[in-house]
């Protein structure tokens, strides 16, 4: 069993939408509300319960002359964003019950029957993917469609994409074409081009990289994303080490004065 | 079977394969059995009700219930590949605001009944038939005219060409209907 | 142009990415920056309504400098043939070509013709417009012309057309279009680079140029272009309509429409074809070119229709057909039904009161109804105008004084009914059945089956003349399941046609005969079901790059039309590059990737004979076989109401006075319908001083009937919304987000807005012109509501075709949301009294 990855590619991206809903339809999520929130032609914000896709919107001005495949103006960007199945994944690691496991395609899955809603995932999630649905408080995000993938499919999102936009593969497959897609594009002159795959961090590496115009902060992708429980490690190593020296400390003071 | 019954319990399979309870030891009977829910289902070769590029789909189906639409990845027109209206087609099929009976709404009415398929059928085949008896001209200045102005018809760019043409044929070559038109002339 | 395809075409545009990925070039010419911009290499906003201007500009460009491909030109178009001497150009005549009547609103048109060409002895009021082949009668033999294969001589159409378009020049784009000559430039000079034996460039359009006043010669202006650089039947070029519905081409080509009958034949005009076979087929029929077969094809249409009762001794029942006596198209019915002139409306698959033209005209003219039946999956809101309409809020309607009995039928969906769309490439795919329909939804053909089947069994009963085509109708269709559903592929199988005497479907529309021995629904169509067991639009395996295998494409399978000229006349490919197909000296005929559309032996260096007819009397170098002179047209001696070239006329409301035409301001041929419910503003005028234009979002669909009910894309596009750039937002006072309220001459609308750089402002000569974008997709029922965009339009009608302008027409944006109930209609009659005072807002 291979382990598999996205590769999201914004400058193949026509803003279409069509992965959040065929997510939805496949994986029969419920909509999100219907609020005019304008963020340019976003109105489902940002990933959470109910959206496992998210096609963010950013507007930084038109300029006649000069369309969205110019090079010197980039004008209108949209990318799709999705969990990205950390290597290290705060929300599994942080897990008390279980419910989220590591799949065979090295995707990260919350088993609904088992998830009992504590919500310690949600804080450990170091991208804000996973989030409580309201109703009944269980946590959910993307399932890296782990149904599909069993049949040998791939997921709806990326299915369904008309652009390739959203390509995906066996992972190091694709971190190859993601290399070779921003060198063409550097080639073709355009020079605000970013891959954006962490792997110099906690997270030791994602399974959902992204090919973006300009900051990849810009689409809610952190410079350097970190494991929550990372922190929880040094924590506790600082703790034990302090706990150690005290221990020592006193040990020292006692055989100390004795030395007197 | 004892031995099998403790080995299902996360904790006692963890300890005995030896892993960190994050992986396939911690999964639930419903996740080793999870399977793309289309599968072993019928499949129907369709066509994208929306736009006009006529993108494939694959509509697949089980005793007589959709099951999930996804594109065709046969169609040199689409290539598998279907936009977030497409996309949609499942939730188009299978909503809960779908009509599923005659609704009907008397003159001067301030509301909707339900009423029968076969009797409405009956209903307006009277209005089509007095309509087309009070208005319809076969003659003007002795030549032949064959025609009413006064029952018209709108729609046909959702609809299968066979439903088209049954249209026209019956409205036009049989009734005398000309008022006919549809979204191409808008 | 006049497309925003990535947007409403999401899935055709992964071929155009995939060619950009390759290095075509992308050129996006639109007033909105949108998502198919956002994808372009150039976008060129510029003022809605300005179409024409910026492709006279191309042509000009293209004839200024000798960009054009020459060979092409000289041998497969009319460039070399000499206009009548009598012709008089808009140059001449301040905006208006030769044989204008200013009585009768309309062009006689003789001038215009081919120098030479005589003139058919037939009678042509030039009333109706119409889809049809010859859009109401053929005037001339054009195949008899005078020629100047030197495209020296100053009448011939080559040289016509560098005098006409000799004014369109980069400086007049700038002061007309608001584009800037630098950028119109570069785009002129990659798009023309696209020319050659090498190198092809596509144009796509869509409703964006179809929905204007004169549309038809918009899209006449890409036509000429498209010629002269030599883009037209070979791969990779043409100019590509968008259609937006699933089979919107089908419901033409088998048309649910007043003026054509299957196969772009004519319905019979009243005045002029009379009651005699004869007559019709003097007009319709061509000596020379394909329409030579329209006999055929009508005789055939009507024993598909009329069976035994179609006859030679009754002219095959064509007194059975009525008669066209006027304006019978959604606007000109609708006009009747708002003066209580039609009793009964039939309303399938889609939303007048959302979508129509002047929507909030729509919704009260259905109250004049005596009946009114819809079918659709849910309660659009054409079948609850008298419940829920603004009509009713505001006090217009009253439900206790409506007397229009409503039936609102359940319909069944695609995955509920077998048949087949025919898709924007002219492709016929059949659906398949999945499952039945929930509850008493069934499909059309089950309803107008039964509805026939009825009706038919009264005209049994009464034998009066009336009631003849009713009789003779055939219709004894199989039914199964137990909803009695008809047999879908008898109806196909009666469109593809048969041979009548063994009852053998034909192979093609080549089989089809005149004498009443076969019969075929629409001719075009004829080889669709060429055997029994042989659904070709069901077909699913490809075989090829152009997809032959998978489906049927109109006509004889061919998917790319006039291809014959994507070789040379010697018949050879134009280059190894582009070769699509070409002549097989070994063979003796015609072969290459796609199904030939040339008759498949006739050789490049066939002449025809004296007094040939027909497809015969075309040469082996003549590809546009359709036309009886088989050369494409720059110019159109006949067929068109507004004028053998296209020429800019503003839209009918402007901002601006007609800069190329000051003493002509629109489109000579264009109907207004102006009456107190369908009022105009001027051009200009200081009420309402904005250009308006509509479109769609990838996240809807069209009226809202497939789209407004479905959670999973309303969440997308909530709301009503109007884009607006951040100048116009100032000087109306709204903030992103904020309500605005827009006003017409017709109604008013209340929508958030977006403001955005991607809808800038337009500069013309010193003169700022501010432009706001409305998708038109929301309406008063479903799981969002919000008010329709299309309330603001008027109902106008295009010369040629009769479409309404949707895509320019002048507004006023206020801020706040509109008033309620019947203040509306005071607050829309003060905007109608009163100037705007000028905001002393600094720009």
């Amino acid at each position: 069993m291979s382990v598999t990855a996205f590769l999201t590619d914004s400058t193949l991206c026509i803003g279409c939408k069509a992965c959040e809903v065929a997510c939805k339809e496949w994986n029969q999520v419920p909509a999100d509300g219907f609020d005019f929130r304008a963020l340019s032609y976003d109105n489902t914000g940002s990933l959470g319960h109910s959206t496992w896709r998210h096609v963010k919107f950013v507007e930084n001005g038109a300029v006649p002359g000069f369309g969205g495949n110019a090079s010197e103006v980039f004008s209108w960007g949209f990318s799709s964003d999705v969990c990205k199945h950390c290597a290290n994944a705060g929300c599994l690691e942080a897990c008390p019950t279980g419910a989220i496991v590591r799949t065979e395609f090295g995707g990260v899955y919350i088993q609904p029957d088992v998830c009992n809603g504590c919500g310690y995932c949600v804080v450990c999630c170091p991208f804000g993917v996973v989030e409580r649905r309201p109703e009944d408080g269980r946590a959910f995000k993307c399932t890296f469609c782990y149904d599909r993938q069993k049949e040998g499919l791939e997921p709806a999102c990326a299915t369904a994409c008309p652009t390739e936009s959203i390509k995906f593969g066996e992972i190091e497959h694709l971190r190859d074409t993601a290399r070779e897609r921003v060198r063409d594009l550097e080639e073709k002159g355009f020079d605000d081009v970013n891959l954006y795959d962490p792997t110099d961090t906690s997270v030791g590496g994602i399974h959902a990289f992204f090919i973006v115009r300009g900051d990849p902060k810009t689409y809610n992708l952190p410079p350097k994303p970190e494991v929550p429980t990372t922190y929880l490690k040094k924590g506790w190593m600082s703790a034990g080490i302090a706990a150690a020296a005290m221990v020592a400390g006193a040990f020292l003071a006692f055989t100390g004065s004795s030395d007197r | 079977m004892l031995r099998d019954l403790l080995l299902k319990w996360p904790l006692v399979r963890q300890i005995v394969e030896g892993a960190d309870g994050t992986g396939a030891e911690s999964m639930s009977e419903r996740t080793r059995n999870l399977r793309a829910r289309n599968k072993g289902a019928q499949v129907a070769r369709s066509v994208c009700p929306y736009c006009a590029v006529g993108c494939g789909q694959l509509v697949f189906h089980k005793d007589g219930q959709l099951l999930s639409i996804e594109g065709d990845p046969a169609s040199p027109i689409s290539r598998g590949r279907l936009c977030p209206k497409g996309s949609a087609s499942f939730e188009l099929a299978t909503h809960a605001n779908r009509l599923k009976k005659v609704r009907y709404r008397r003159p001067r009415s301030k509301q909707w009944e339900e009423i029968g398929l076969e009797k409405a059928m009956d209903m307006v085949a009277d209005r089509v038939w007095q309509s087309r008896e009070r208005t319809f001209v076969e003659e003007r200045d002795g030549k032949s005219l064959m025609q009413t102005t006064a029952i018209a018809h709108l729609g046909g760019a959702t609809l299968d060409n066979e439903e088209n043409y049954l249209i026209k044929k019956l409205f036009t070559g049989g009734l005398g209907m000309v008022c006919v038109s549809n979204q191409a002339r808008i | 142009m006049g497309s925003s395809m990535a947007e409403n075409h999401p899935v055709g545009f992964q071929w155009v990415v995939e060619a950009r990925e390759r290095g075509t070039k992308v050129l996006h010419v639109d007033p909105r920056f949108s998502r198919t911009s956002a994808m372009a290499d150039m976008w060129v906003p510029l003022r809605a309504g300005s179409d024409i201007v910026f492709l006279g500009a191309l042509i000009h460009y293209v004839l200024e400098n000798e960009k054009d491909f020459r060979e092409y030109v000289v041998n497969y178009t009319n460039a070399s043939i000499l206009v009548r001497d009598d012709f008089r150009d808009t140059e001449d005549l301040d905006g208006l070509f030769s044989g204008w009547n200013e009585d009768a609103k309309m062009y006689k048109t003789d001038s215009w013709a081919y120098k030479g060409s005589p003139l058919k002895d037939v009678t042509n009021s030039g009333k109706t417009g119409g889809h049809a082949k010859d859009r109401g009668g053929e005037k001339l033999q054009e195949n008899i012309y005078e020629q100047d294969l030197t495209l020296q001589n100053p009448r011939c159409i080559y040289q016509v057309l560098k005098r006409h378009f000799a004014r369109y020049t980069p400086e007049l784009v700038e002061r007309t279009c608001g584009v800037p000559q630098d950028v119109f430039l570069k785009l002129a000079r990659t798009f023309c680079s696209a020319s050659g034996p090498d190198k092809t460039a596509a144009i796509c359009y869509a409703v964006g140029w179809t929905q204007h006043s004169d549309g038809v010669q918009i899209i006449r202006a890409a036509s000429i272009l498209q010629l002269l650089l030599g883009n037209i039947g070979r791969p990779g070029g043409g100019i590509l309509a968008l259609r937006g519905h699933a089979s919107i081409q089908g419901s033409t080509d088998i048309p649910t429409l007043y003026d054509i009958l299957p196969g772009y034949m004519p319905m019979p005009l009243f005045a002029e074809d009379a009651d005699n076979l004869a007559a019709y087929f003097n007009h319709h029929k061509t000596k020379t070119g394909w329409w030579n077969n329209f006999d055929k094809y009508f005789v055939s249409l009507m024993k598909a229709y009329y069976g035994d009762a179609a006859a030679k001794e009754n002219d095959f029942g064509f007194t059975f057909l009525p008669r066209v006596t006027g304006d019978h198209s959604h606007q000109g019915y609708w006009i009747q039904m708002a003066d209580g002139n039609v009793e009964g409306l039939f309303v399938m698959g889609q939303n007048p009161a959302v979508g129509g033209p002047h929507s909030r005209m729509e919704r009260k003219a259905m109250a004049k109804l005596k009946w009114l039946v819809v079918r659709d999956m849910v309660e659009v809101e054409t079948a609850s105008f008298w419940l829920d309409s603004p009509e009713v809020g505001r006090g217009e309607l009253n439900p206790e004084e409506i007397d229009t009995e409503v039936f609102l039928f359940p319909a069944a969906g695609h995955t509920e009914k077998g048949g087949c769309f025919t898709n924007t490439q002219r492709l016929n795919q059949f659906h398949e059945k999945a499952v039945d329909p929930p509850g008493d939804a069934r499909s059309e053909t089950w309803f107008i089956y039964h509805l026939g089947r009825r009706l038919k069994e009264r005209a049994r009963k009464d034998q009066r003349p009336r009631n003849a085509g009713l009789n003779a109708l055939t219709w004894d269709y199989s039914t199964e399941g137990a909803n009695a559903e008809p047999v879908v592929e008898e109806v196909l199988q009666e469109i593809n046609g048969r041979t009548l005497k063994d009852g053998k479907l034909v192979a093609g529309f080549r089989d089809l005969k005149a004498d009443g021995s076969t019969s075929c629904g629409c001719w075009i169509y004829s080889g669709i079901f060429p055997k029994p067991d042989e659904n070709v639009a069901r077909k699913r395996e490809p075989r090829d790059f152009y997809g032959h295998g998978w489906g049927f494409a109109w006509p004889a399978d061919r998917r790319i039309l006039y291809n014959r000229a994507s070789a040379r006349p010697d018949g050879r490919p134009w280059s190894e590059r582009k070769k699509l197909i070409w002549w097989d000296e070994n063979k003796k005929e015609w072969t290459g990737f796609d199904v030939p559309d040339f008759t498949v032996n006739k050789s490049p260096d066939y002449r025809p004979p004296e007094n040939a007819e027909g497809d015969d009397a075309l040469g082996g170098d003549k590809p546009f076989i359709m036309n009886a002179e088989g050369l494409s047209r720059l110019y159109v001696p006949s067929g068109l109401k507004d004028g053998p070239l296209p020429t800019h006329y503003e839209p009918l409301e402007s901002p601006i006075r007609n800069p190329v035409y000051p003493a002509q301001q629109v489109d000579p041929g264009a109907n207004r319908l102006e009456r107190p419910d369908n009022q105009y503003a001027n051009s200009p005028d200081e009420r309402f001083p904005y250009v308006a234009t509509t479109y769609r979002l990838t996240e809807h669909h069209t009226a809202g009937g497939m789209s407004r009910y479905l959670s999973h894309l309303c969440e997308l596009q909530p709301e009503f919304f109007c884009e607006i750039s951040p100048e116009l937002a100032k000087q109306v006072g709204v903030e992103h987000r904020g309500w605005v309220t827009i006003v017409t001459a017709r109604g008013i609308v209340e929508a958030r807005a977006m403001v955005t750089s991607r809808m800038p402002p337009i500069h013309l000569n010193g003169q700022t012109v501010h432009q706001v974008g409305l998708p038109y997709h929301w309406g008063y029922k479903g799981l969002v509501k919000g008010d329709s965009a299309n309330d603001l339009l008027a109902l106008s009608e295009e010369p040629n075709v009769r479409i309404m302008e949707s895509k320019a027409l002048l507004c006023n944006v206020f801020p706040g949301r509109r008033e309620r109930g019947p203040r509306a209609l005071k607050q829309l009659e003060n905007a109608m009294r009163q100037p705007t005072r000028r905001r002393m807002v600094a720009q």
